[in-house]
Order: C-alpha cells, then structure tokens, then sequence
C-alpha cells in the first residue's frame, strides 16, 4: 500500500534497531540525484554524540511511529558533495515552479512510502507552499503526528510535483554534482524566465544567464527591467555577456550596452562578432532622446525599380525577421528611402506588379536625430506600426516599431 | 567628468523613493504627536535629541538599504532563509499586532484633523479606507510610488505654519546644539519616546523590500546610500519645524500636555487660519500617507516571509492571504476608531511594548545577517560599521526596553 509521509513528520521520528532498541531520531534526510532524481538515499540519524548514516536500502519499514532497520551497519555522518540535504538546502530556500511558472518557498516536502526490490524507500513526490505546509511546520514537534495531520485536513494542500521543482544553485560545479540542470527554464517563455528571473537574488539570477543557452538568455534578457539587465551582464563573463548580447535586436543591445560602464560595453563589444558590432556601435552614437536611439537596424529594403516577386524574394533571404515584420521598404541606388509596402498588400499582389504600385499614402520618416517626443507624436498621430529613419542625406538606416515605443512609454 | 557627475545625477533620481518614503511616513501621527508634546511641554529643550536620532536612523537603514540590494531579497525573506519558519512566523506575527496599532493611530490622526475642518468621523475615516485600499489595490508600482513622492512634498506645510508663528528661532538653534537633561521623569520618558517613535520596525522590512520591488542593486547602491542619508536628514528636520511650531504657539504661553495632534493644531488658531490649517492638513497628509504603506509593507513582508503568494499585480484568487491581510488591517484598523469609547490611548500604550519586543529581535537579526559572508560577499560590515552597528543597536535597545517598562507601567494604572 502507498501511503504519505511529509519531511516535518520524518523529523525527529525515532530509528529502532532490529532488536527494537531506539538508535536516535531523524535529523535530516538527502538526496543523491546523480543515482536517483527523487529517492531518499540517507537518513541522518542524531544520537549520542554524532550523526549516523542510514542508507535507504538498511530499512524494513517506515510508518509515523517509527523507522525500523534490517541492518545495522551504520556509518558516521560525513558530508558529501553530491548529496542534496532536505532539511538544509531545500526547506525554506526558494526554487522556480516551472509548471505555475513563479518562484516559490519551500515549506515541506512531501513523500511517498513505496516497496521496491523489498526495502520500504520514500520518493519524493511534491514539494508543499501554503497555508497547510505552514500549519504543518508550526506544530512539528509540539503536538503528535496524527493531531497535526487531522488539524490540517480541513485547508486546501499547495503542493507542486517534483518533476515540475526546478533548484536554483549559484555554483557550478555544485550544479553539476547535484544533477541540477536548467534545461527546464529554457523552454519557458521568455517573458515568463523574464519574470522569475526579477523574483531571484543577484547570485541566482546570474547563474541562470550564465548556464542557458544564448539565444534564451538574450530573449529573456530583453524583457527584464532595463537597470537589472545592466547588472546582469556585468556579471556575466564578458565572453558570454557578448554571446547574448549578439543575439539581441541591435536597438536592444544598444540599449543595454548604453546602461553600462563605458569599460564594460567596450569589453564586450570588443568580443562581438564583427557584423553585429557593427551594427551596435552606430546605434550607440545616438543620444536617449534621439529617434536613432529607438531605431532597429534590422529590415528588409528593396530597390524601387523592382516587382513583388523581387521583394518576396528579398523575404525569403532575412526569414529570421519576419515573425515582428509588418512592412518593407523601396530605396533608390543610393539608398535613399523612397516608399514603404505593408506586407499584407504584397501578399495579395500578383508577382509582376511594380513595386512602386503597392506604395501606400504618403510616406512618413523621421530623421534619425530628431527628439524622441517626436517619434512619439508621428507613432500617435498617424496610427503607425512601424517608421522608417533616415540619416541627413535621406539615406534609410532604420526603423522603430511599435513595440519599441511602448516599451519606453512603459518605462517613462 | 561633466558627463560623469550627469550620469551620477541620473541614477541618484531614478533609485530616489524607497529611502525618502520610509523617512516621511516616519513622522506619522504618533511621531507628530510626540514632537507636538515635545514642543508643547518642554519647548526647544528636546530639540537636540534630533541629530542623533538621524544619525542612529542612518546606521539602521543604511544596513537595510545595503542588504537589498546586495542581496536582492527583502528582510522577512532573508530572516527566513537563515533562521528558518518559527521564527520568522514569531517575527511576522509581531509585526502584524504593532502594525495594526499603527494603522489605528493613523486612521485616528485623519479622524482627528478632519473633525478640526468640521467633517465628522463617521464620514471622513470610511472614505479614508475606501480610498487607501483602492489606491494600492488598482495602483502600480509606480503610480503609487509617484503619488507617495507627492505626498513627501506636502509635509512643507510644517514648515510654512513654524514660520508663520514666529517662534525664537536663537532658542530654537540653541535647543538643537545644547543637550539638556534633567531628572524629571516626564523629560526623561519623552525623549526615550522621541526615539522609540522614530526607528520602528516597520521600517526596516519596509525600506529593504521597496530598495528590492525597485530593482536598485550594487551598481547603484552608493546613490542609493545618499538617497537613504537625505531621507532621515529631512525627516529630522521635518521634525524640528513640529517641535518648533508647538513651543512656539503653546510653551512659550504655558507649557502644558496635550492629548493629541490635532489639540496642537487647535493651539495654532490664535495664530492665523494658515497656521492652523497647515498643521492640521499636515497631520490629514501623514496619517493618510501612512495608513497606505503600514497595511500594505505588513502585507508583504508576511506573505514574502511564509512564502504565500504577494502582490498588487496578482488577483485577488492568486494572492488570497496578502489580499486578506491587507484588507483585514485596513478595516479593522479604520473600524475601531469609529466604535465609540475605544480605548485608543490604551492601544498605543500596547503598541509601544510590542515595538518594544520586536525591534530589538529585529535590530540582532539585521546586524547578524549583514555580517554574514555569504549573504553579503564583500559587502559585509567593516570592524568600523560592525562597532557602530552594535552601538546603536545596543542604545536603541536600552532606550526600547526603557519605554517598554514605562508603557506597561502606564498600562497598569
């Protein structure tokens, strides 16, 4: 029969030996999650004069009376890296839910009692928040066991399943020893990484840039509030800071090299790969309040002389753009900005059509050291998604999305 | 340089709240009661109590300024992790009762300065509770941090009523540099009162979760630092004008008790409408201002500390306890003032033992927290910090434990 066991009940129960004389009480219970992800593996008994080793496969049976042994070869406690202790690094340490996708506190820890290979093991099954878990550590040690377990009955538990649990550990190599991995943040939405990432301290957040893959990071990293980013990346090992910085949009990454020590933007720059850099660089000669500050300079032009299927075409090539694309644009041979075309009118185009047809309405562009307010003005005045930038000699060197407005109207 | 100092500039605005609000919700309406009773019976005697009560309030908030945002987690999270779920549930319960006496006193200290513009209590501390809680319920972050920056402004009104009467202002700089005591024990009970109102422990989970809720960390912990300093520095001097004002209008044609702020007010009429009514929008202001934050920092720093969900911008079905808590304090807190023969002065008695029981565990907690390594890397207390630390902590506890013995003296007669 499978029956619960929660770690506030584990503690202090008392351990008999096979003639049923009493060894000591739990003190606390580990993990070895390089052996088994959820099984506990020791049982730290306090009693006399230092703590003993209990290793799961040395008992006969748990219930809350007690702990019984088939074996009595115990061993001295002494503390192993690769073990994950309860009691000291998981009760009332923070960790991510990824399922519910917040940080929260570990109360208590809820175990299954199960018979395998005939031992009686306890698995993890949830880690318990809430009122019920609080309730629970309150009493623990005050009342017996089973009042504590009626008294709780009547509040709803709060638990989340240890599959979804994911721990938060600052040092690497600790990371590695405990079979910690973040592969499970990676595949959260970036706003919502963005987010739990704000809940953590310092240390934690850090590490958690540090480890995720780059491409992650820089999504996630663009969501977090603009002074945090800072802090971020100067944290990071420059190599890496640069690594994720690369894969943001240039605007961004300008926006956040700007927030940094000018050594420290100079730093990573100088480990970024040559084209995005220099992309970066020309935005960072913009002042804040400049339209050239707000500006991407990732967009699709098209010779004006050319047919939609010219300009699908030119699509086809920058395909890592098109999730955020809503319009192209028509230069001359000098690159001067001629025209815009909203995607959707190329789609329904046939693909012999001028391109120089599909031109909507005036065209609307903003030098690129016109004062932001401005930017602000035309985006609310004309309704716009997007607004081409040119340079003095009318030369399109960018584009500001709405996006990119509300973000900073957000901050402001 | 020039670009430098601009930039220095730049951040010292953009981290400027946390230290500044927690100052000014500081002198609420029991702390102008005190600096009214203090002006009031002993005119410009207690005034040098002052600098080093903004040199005791700089030492305890620049540790909590410090450990926010090194660590990027709030006191009760911190008091959690390493002392675990007991204490931190003794320590949140503590808080809960002496906040809830606070809010009481302000929701008396709105009731009291309205009734002096003729709005009956009936009308004015229901509307005053409406609006409190929809104001953090509906807010963000940062509308309502803007409207609290507001309200900072407002406590000019102090100023402009001490000018107004025309105090001895060579008394008044004499009082601030000259320390007197005597052995009276009405003198001496006053000015341990003085401090006790000043450095409560709300503040402390108040400041360090609002430096966290802002995002500041060791990148900008120096402006941080300034912006704490300026905070208590224009609290004590928001205090000196109270202090001023009351000896100049009451002591100065008899000294005598007060039972409440809003009597000071009504000391100032003979002086001008202005004066008056300054004072008395200055005590609506404050009482308002804190009433807002007291309800709303417990709120937090439970949930955060039990680990329940927290938050204004979680539903109400996502955050049930902080929503409760919140508004349990908000109406019960507002709810006694209008029971009528509610033994209000007995309350604030009470109140002043549990801050009694409470900043002492608290002002520990921090000093040993702040000092350990791996909390606080190279941010630790230096042996200089660590030996003024404990000074003050020591002093702050005497002085606690001082107003403890006479508060329960009081409660006994």
């Amino acid at each position: 029969m499978e029956e619960l066991l929660y770690f506030t009940e584990l503690l202090g129960l008392k351990v008999y030996d096979l003639r049923g004389r009493r060894i000591g009480r739990v003190a606390d219970a580990a993990l070895v999650p390089l052996i088994d992800p959820s099984r506990v593996d020791r049982y730290l008994v306090g009693g006399g004069w230092a703590w003993l080793t209990i290793r799961y496969d040395q008992i006969r049976a748990i219930t809350l009376d007690g702990i019984h042994l088939q074996d009595e070869r115990l061993t001295p406690y002494h503390d192993d890296e690769y073990m994950l202790r309860i009691g000291r690094d998981l009760l009332d340490q923070q960790i991510v839910d990824v399922d519910g996708r917040k940080v929260v506190r570990v109360n208590d820890v809820t175990f299954l009692i199960r018979q395998e290979a005939g031992v009686t093991v306890l698995r993890i099954l949830e880690v318990d928040v809430g009122l019920r878990s609080v309730l629970r550590r309150l009493f623990q040690g005050v009342l017996p066991r089973r009042w504590i377990r009626r008294l709780q009955s009547p509040i709803a538990p709060n638990s989340i399943r240890w599959e979804h649990c994911n721990i938060i550990e600052p040092d690497p190599l600790r990371r590695l020893r405990l079979n910690i991995s973040y592969s499970m943040l990676e595949k959260l939405h970036p706003a919502d990484l963005a987010d739990i990432v704000e809940e953590l301290g310092p240390e934690e957040r850090e590490s958690i840039f540090a480890a995720i893959d780059s491409e992650v990071a820089a999504e996630a990293l663009s969501e977090v509030d603009p002074r945090m980013q800072a802090s971020i990346l100067e944290a990071l090992e420059a190599e890496k800071a640069a690594e994720i910085v690369e894969e943001m949009a240039p605007d961004e990454a300008a926006d956040v090299l700007a927030e940094l020590e000018e050594e420290t933007s100079e730093e990573i720059l100088e480990e970024m790969d040559a084209e995005p850099k220099a992309e970066v660089r020309e935005l960072l000669e913009f002042s804040e309040d400049q339209a050239g500050s707000l500006m991407n300079t990732e967009y699709v032009a098209v010779n004006e002389e050319g047919t939609a299927r010219d300009a699908v075409e030119a699509l086809q090539g920058n395909e890592d753009l098109l999730e955020t694309l809503s319009a192209i644009f028509l230069v001359d041979a000098g690159g001067a900005l001629k025209g815009a075309i909203p995607l959707g009118r190329l789609f329904i185009a046939p693909p012999s059509t001028p391109l120089r047809e599909l031109v909507s309405g005036p065209l609307i562009s903003v030098k690129a050291t016109e004062h932001r307010d401005r930017v602000f003005e035309i985006f609310d005045k004309y309704n716009l998604l997007n607004l081409p930038v040119v340079d003095e000699e009318g030369r399109l060197c960018g584009v500001i999305t709405a996006d990119d407005i509300i973000s900073v109207l957000r901050q402001g | 340089m020039l670009k430098r100092i601009r930039r220095q500039i730049a951040i010292f605005f953009t981290v400027i709240g946390p230290g500044f609000i927690t100052a000014m919700v500081d002198n609420d309406a029991g702390g102008i009661f005190t600096y009214s009773q203090a002006g009031a019976k002993y005119g410009y005697l207690s005034l040098w109590t002052l600098a080093p009560i903004a040199l005791l309030l700089v030492i305890t908030q620049e540790m909590n300024a410090r450990m926010g945002a090194v660590t990027g987690k709030g006191l009760s999270d911190l008091i959690r992790e390493e002392y675990g779920l007991r204490v931190t549930f003794l320590v949140m319960t503590l808080l809960v009762l002496t906040n809830f006496t606070n809010v009481m006193a302000n929701f008396a200290g709105v009731a009291g300065s309205l009734e002096l513009f003729s709005v009956p209590r009936w009308v004015s501390v229901p509307i005053a509770a409406t609006l409190v809680w929809i104001l953090v319920v509906k807010g963000t972050y940062h509308s309502v941090e803007k409207i609290f920056l507001g309200a900072c402004v407002f406590y000019v009104s102090y100023v402009i009523s001490a000018f107004l009467i025309r105090p001895d202002w060579e008394q008044a700089l004499a009082g601030s540099v000259q320390p007197v005591l005597m052995l009276d024990p009405d003198y001496i009970t006053l000015l341990i009162g003085m401090v006790g109102t000043s450095i409560a422990p709300w503040m402390q989970f108040y400041l360090q979760a609002s430096v966290v809720e802002k995002g500041i960390t060791e990148r900008e912990y120096a402006e941080s630092r300034i912006e704490v300093i300026v905070g208590c520095v224009t609290m004590v001097v928001i205090a000196f004008f109270i202090i001023v004002a009351c000896a100049g209008a009451i002591w100065a044609h008899g000294p005598r008790d007060i039972e409440d702020a809003a009597q000071a007010a009504q000391a100032l009429r003979p002086f001008g409408q202005y004066a008056f009514a300054l004072f008395a929008a200055g005590l609506f202001n404050a009482s308002m201002f804190a009433a807002s934050i007291l309800p709303l920092s417990t709120a937090y720093s439970v949930c955060e500390g039990l680990g329940f969900e927290a938050g204004v911008n979680k539903s109400f079905r996502e955050a049930p306890i902080f929503y409760w808590l919140y508004t349990l304090l908000i109406v019960l807190g507002a709810g006694v003032i209008l029971i009528p023969g509610f033994p209000l002065v007995r309350m604030i008695l009470l109140s002043q033992v549990l801050n009694g029981v409470l900043l002492p565990l608290v002002l520990i907690f921090m000093v040993l927290l702040v000092n350990k390594k791996d909390l606080m890397g190279r941010w630790v207390n230096t042996r200089f910090q660590n030996t003024i630390a404990w000074l003050a902590v020591v002093i702050l506890i005497g002085l606690t434990l001082a107003l403890l013995g006479i508060s329960l003296r009081d409660m006994m007669r």
